[in-house]
């Protein structure tokens, strides 16, 4: 069979749900926030595979553009709140940091 | 099946095993490296869908920075060469059922959907094209989203070096 857009879509959405099972069930954040990355990269899979089967131009590829670039800022800032919190409480476990619950 | 077919296949598979081995790895360096393989088979992909310069941009940027800013975060935060990096998952179960049902919604969209679809066009270089996009049709969110990555660096370092700065005060 000759690999179109459903290829691609459905590739996308294994991704999606591998990066979602990692959100999920991780206890590291940094291991979330790696999920959190596979999710972006299968959305930006359908934006550009959409783009060079669709009729819509280049508009999915600057699309893509701006989800990488926020991407980005994520990763930064998710980093910094990670480190601090490393400092404050020894530990980047989401089950552990439960300070706010009591 | 042509050589397009084949490489496909290729890429999405390794695509798919190195994200198989980000999600269950236990160690969170060695699914750093995977993370890695994973990238790079999605930006092989972009340039199967002829996206040249996304490609390049997901090499440069997510291989080069945000890959390397995951790094930095596994080895300040944890103790590499400890076992303390292994670690267990939470809650595997129903998250595989809730995680397999999205699964099997979204593969049965996609593959029932009858998509509108055009003829492929020839592959034509997109970098001109998308500069011209950027500066013509998206230049607001090209200039909001360069005013957000500057306000999210910033305050990504006044977050990370707080102690600092508090002390500085005093």
């Amino acid at each position: 069979m000759h690999v179109g857009l459903n290829h691609f879509l459905i590739l996308s959405a294994i991704l999606f749900s591998l990066g979602l099972f990692g959100v999920v069930t991780r206890k590291n954040t940094i291991m979330v926030l790696m999920g959190i990355e596979l999710i972006l990269n299968s959305a930006n899979i359908n934006f550009i595979a959409f783009s060079r089967f669709g009729s819509f131009g280049l508009t999915g590829q600057v699309i893509a553009i701006f989800v990488i670039i926020l991407a980005a800022a994520e990763a930064a800032i998710l980093l910094a709140i990670v480190l601090n919190i490393y400092q404050q409480l020894n530990t980047v476990n989401v089950d552990e940091i439960d300070k706010l619950k009591n | 099946m042509s050589w397009y077919d084949v490489l496909f296949y290729f890429f999405a598979a390794v695509a798919v095993f190195s994200a198989v081995g980000v999600v269950f790895s236990r160690n969170i360096v060695h699914a750093a490296f995977y993370l890695m393989f994973t990238l790079f088979s999605v930006a092989a992909l972009y340039v199967l869908l002829s996206a040249d310069f996304i490609a390049v941009t997901q090499i440069l940027l997510y291989v080069g920075g945000i890959l390397v800013l995951i790094v930095f975060g596994v080895m300040l935060t944890s103790r590499v060469y400890d076992v303390a990096v292994k670690e267990s998952l939470l809650s595997v179960l129903p998250a595989a059922i809730v995680v397999g049902v999205i699964a099997g919604t979204l593969v049965w969209i996609f593959a029932t959907t009858k998509w509108p679809q055009t003829n492929m066009a020839p592959y034509e270089e997109t970098a001109k094209p998308i500069g011209s996009l950027l500066m013509t049709q998206f230049v607001l969110p090209f200039e909001l989203a360069s005013v957000l990555l500057l306000a999210a660096l910033v305050g990504a370092v006044v977050i990370a070096r707080r102690e600092k700065v508090q002390k500085g005060v005093e």
